[in-house]
Parts: structure tokens; sequence; C-alpha cells
């Protein structure tokens, strides 16, 4: 089915005080629309997961919103610096979060597993000194 | 009247001016002006009062229970809310208080400070149980309720599912009271002293059961004045203060918390403050926490806009009270926590009235009109249109309750475009 809304949002590397922002516009967007509760929650809990991710590791990047009847995606594509071992950035409790963000109470190495955990469909691709893709969906049925 | 839509807050038309600062204020995009006068649109008014407090004309009022309504029983009982205590500055204890309202014709007066200790007993029970999701939410300030109806439909499974104080101390005053004086309960009425309108609300129209033990709620800036006339010549009794510290402690915010006695609470109070915990709560970033108690109103229930003293005065009344009264555990015999209904009957359902349409691909739709209507605005959120921000204005263009040209700085535009046309039109013409 085709993609009915498209939304996308820059999100700047290190932006602290802007972070989770494109994630509360993005709630906003999907409680207008209707979604259920359900598919709210494991939303939610994915897209800001994935936007500090951008905050965070990245060198910047887009965060865009996709919605169909059939689902609602998320894609996360960053300018770099890119994973180099995909399997265990995947492993719980594996951070390579800076002293900053785990002053903010970032860096746990629950970000990765949790977006898994609550995307319907999740898929990463990351080339080192490229960047890093992940798409996430969430069935709407 | 129909009950699902009865609001205490309400505008008073010939008051209003027409100003943007309720419209700006209000926390779930309800009122409009139009027609040079504020609108709240029902479905989505959760009767915080925020308007009530802004309004400079005091255009919005809270439509409460007269103090004549108390005759319609032939016995009446008081249930004074625990933040009616710190409306006095000069108590020598809570006694006086409950002395003073039946002196104004009340034949008793139960405090709700001993629902409250019931209801924090019930609470602590069910956080002990595991499956329950983190964190529990309170659901003793019915606008938070309501609030998560509209705005946070998805947090709905954490409120907690234990009726508010007033309820629960409705149940008890009318059941005390029956057996003490042999009568039967229905010809016992039950008035809660309502420092806000959302409890008003929450007695015609609750919320998570049918039907509310309570038979009324007047205000108390309706009772002030008589009641601080009787207080002067009300006797200390203490053994007639019977609820504990903790169960008084619920007028102010971090009460809920202290009674409930859980590691890892957050106390929030103000709208606009529950509303970045609650985006934080749905994002999974608060995730060791267990319990959050909001309250809609700056310093809890103290700060309820229909009560006398301000807010911080009223606290610390309060605070001095508590320390003073010597009943620092809960008040709770354990058949109480069988006796009465304690706990929710029906679910509470999220409402739908930020949706923009019931079908999804016509609400996709509209967003996309609205995000290209949005685009082409000036983005200054001024409220001249008469809807709270720019976004809003676009939605509601497409929803057919506004037109462009309600925008007065695209009207601003469409002139300019006109005056140039004229000056062409003329000078074509010359020639």
């Amino acid at each position: 089915m085709a993609v009915l809304l498209e939304k996308s949002f820059p999100v700047e590397a290190g932006a602290y005080t802007t972070a989770g922002e494109a994630s509360t516009t993005i709630k906003r967007t999907l409680k207008q629309l209707g979604i259920s509760a359900e598919v709210l929650r494991h939303v939610s809990v994915a897209c800001y997961e994935v936007e500090l991710n951008l905050v965070i590791h990245s060198l910047g990047g887009t965060l865009t919103l996709l919605v169909d009847p059939e689902k609602v995606t998320l894609i996360s594509k960053d300018i770099g610096p890119g994973i180099p071992d995909i399997d265990k950035a995947m492993t719980e409790g594996f951070s390579t979060a800076n002293e900053e963000a785990r002053t903010l109470g970032f860096g746990a190495g629950m970000g990765l597993p949790n977006m898994k955990r609550n995307a319907t469909e999740f898929d990463i691709q990351s080339e080192v000194g490229v960047g890093t893709t992940i798409t996430m969906s969430f069935a709407l049925k | 009247m129909d009950t699902k839509r009865f609001h205490s807050v309400r505008l008073e038309g010939d008051k209003c001016r027409g100003c943007t600062n309720c419209l700006k204020r209000c926390p779930t995009e309800a009122i409009r002006v139009r027609g040079g006068r504020a609108h709240i649109i029902d479905e989505r008014c959760i009767d915080c009062g925020e308007c009530i407090r802004v309004c400079g004309y005091h255009a919005k009022v809270a439509v409460t229970d007269p103090l004549s309504s108390i005759s319609r029983f032939r016995y009446k009982i008081a249930l004074p809310a625990p933040s009616l205590y710190g409306q006095f500055k000069e108590l020598r204890g809570i006694s006086q208080v409950l002395n003073g309202l039946k002196q104004m014709g009340f034949d008793e007066a139960f405090e709700v400070a001993r629902g409250a200790d019931v209801v924090s007993r019930a609470i602590r029970e069910r956080l002990k149980n595991p499956d329950l999701p983190r964190p529990v939410i309170s659901s003793a300030c019915p606008a938070i309720v309501r609030l998560i109806q509209v705005r946070f439909p998805d947090l709905i499974d954490h409120i907690v599912d234990v009726r508010q104080p007033m309820e629960v101390a409705a149940m008890i005053a009318k059941r005390e009271f029956a057996r003490k004086h042999g009568v039967d309960e229905k010809e016992i009425g039950c008035f809660f002293i309502t420092p806000c309108p959302a409890k008003v609300t929450a007695v015609r129209n609750p919320i998570g059961h049918e039907k509310s033990a309570v038979d009324g709620a007047i205000s108390v800036l309706e009772i002030y004045g008589l009641l601080s006339s009787q207080i002067r010549n009300a006797p200390v009794d203490i053994t007639i203060e019977t609820a504990s510290d903790l169960g008084v402690g619920w007028a102010r915010s971090g009460g809920e918390c202290k009674a409930v006695s859980v590691e890892n609470a957050m106390a929030v109070d103000g709208i606009e403050n529950c509303i970045r915990v609650l985006e934080e709560i749905e994002d999974n970033r608060l995730r060791d926490l267990e319990f959050f108690e909001g309250a809609a109103c700056t310093g809890g229930c103290v700060g309820g806009p229909l009560n006398f003293e301000n807010n911080y005065v009223a606290r610390s009344n309060v605070t001095r009270l508590s320390s003073r009264t010597p009943n620092p555990e809960l008040n709770v015999d354990s058949g109480m926590m069988t006796k009465y209904e304690l706990y929710d009957s029906s679910r509470i359902l999220p409402n739908s009235a930020m949706k923009l349409d019931d079908d999804l691909i016509e609400a996709m739709r509209k967003m996309e009109r609205i995000e290209a209507i949005y685009k082409e605005l000036p983005g200054y959120d001024c409220g001249s249109c008469g809807s709270p921000t720019c976004r809003t204005f676009a939605e509601d263009i497409v929803q057919g309750a506004a037109t462009q040209m309600d925008c007065i700085h695209k009207m601003k535009e469409q002139l300019k475009i006109m005056a140039q046309q004229m000056v062409n039109l003329a000078q074509t013409t010359r020639e």
C-alpha cells in the first residue's frame, strides 16, 4: 500500500537541548491519526531511543516517519561514523556512550535491543565511514 | 441533563472580551475565540480550571452546588477536603473546622483525609503486584486522569484502579452515620467541600465507576465566609480528629507519595509540568519509577482555583497542622479494605477528541493538508485568529472550523496584493 504520510526531522549530533523534540512531534502526529494505544506505546519507546542514538552516537542524521494503512515506519539515517560490529552493538549492556552522555543517564546499552523489542520488524545496516540506517516498522493490525 | 457532557468549567459570555489568555493556557487546546468570544470545546475540556485562573475578566467560572442544596436530604454530611484546613491562618486544630461545619447546619463532618488513609493502604497493596505497568499513576486528580484520556491514551493502563478519597470517605461516612443513628443511607446526603472544578465534574460524571457516592460538591469559596466566622468560636476536640497526618498530607503535592510509602515515587504539580513528565513516562525514560503522583494545580489541591487562600500560605498551614496532629500512622482497620468498594468497576477509556478522523486514511489526508496550510502560516502563534497556535489554526481550517482569512497576517498579505492590483488597474485605465 502506498505511503500516505511522510515527515522528516533532522537531528543534530550532540544537541541535548533539543533531544526528544522529534519524538514528541511524532507522537502527537500519531495520536491525531488515532493510532491505537498499544502501537503508540511501542513507537514512543523505540522512537525516543533512536532519536537519542542519533544525538549521542552519530555525526547527525534524519529521522523519518512514514505511515500507511498497514503500518507505521521509522527510519533513522545518519552520516556516520558507522558501527564496526553490529552483533556486539545489539548486545544488552554494551554501550560506547561517552562520559557526557553517561552523566546524563544514557549509555545503559539498552538502546538497540529496546528498539528491536518494540518494533514488529527491525533492520539495521551500517558501514564504517559511511553511516547507519535503522528501519523499524510497527504493524497497525 | 446529559451528564456525559457535564462540565463544571463554563463561560459567562457577556464578561468575555475575546482576549487570548485562556486560549494560550488550555492544556488540551479546548478553547477557541470566535465572534469575539471564547468557546469551550466540550469533548476536549478536562475541567482543570487553568482558564478560570488566568481570566482577568472573570468570564470563566466553575458551576458548583450552592450550600442551600444540602436541604434536599434529611441528613447532611460535610466532606471537607484536607486542603480546606489550609484556608484558615489561626486554626488551633482540625476539629475546629469539623465543628464549624456542624454549626453551619451539617449533621456530621467526615474527613476526606480518612478516605485518603484507606486509599493510601489500597494503593500500597496494588503496588505489591509486580504485573502492574510501572510507574503506577495516581488516580486522585481527576484533571490529570482526563488529561491522560485526551493526550496520553497509551498510559491509561498505568492509572491505579483505586477510587478517589472523597468517594471512599462518602461510602464510610454514610455507612457509619446510618448505623450510629439507625437511619436509611438513602436519606443521607454527602457534600464534598471542593477546591476545584475537576472534582465537581468527577461527582456528576465519574470515571471508573457508574455513580458517585458523593451527592454534591460545594466550593470552598462558597462557604468560606460563613465557615470562618463559625470557626472563631468552634471548640477544639482532638478526639474527633481521626485521620492520620499522612491522610491530611494529601492536601499538598507529595502527600500521596509519602502516604503510599514507596521508594522511587515522584510528585509533580502544575499541569504543564505533569505533561512534560508524562511525555517522559511514555518514552520509557523513567525506568525505575514506581509511582507517579500528578496534580494539575501548583502545590497540589491547596492550589485549587476554588480556594480562598493562596497555595503557598495554604500549604504551610497544612504542614503546620499535620505536624501537630498526633496521628502518624494510617488510620485503617483491616475490615475497611473489604467492606467498601474501593476499586474501579469499569475501565477508563481513551478520549478521542484530538483525533482528526475516525478513518485512518481520511485522517492521513487531513494531516497532509494541515502540513501544507501550516507551512504557509507566519508561525507567530499570536492567537488573533482565535485558535491557540498556527498549528491548531491549520487543523481548524481543515476541520472546517476556520478559514485562512481569519489570520490577520494572511489578510494583510492579501490586502497588499489587492492594493497593488488597484494601482495597476488605475494606471492601465488612465492611458
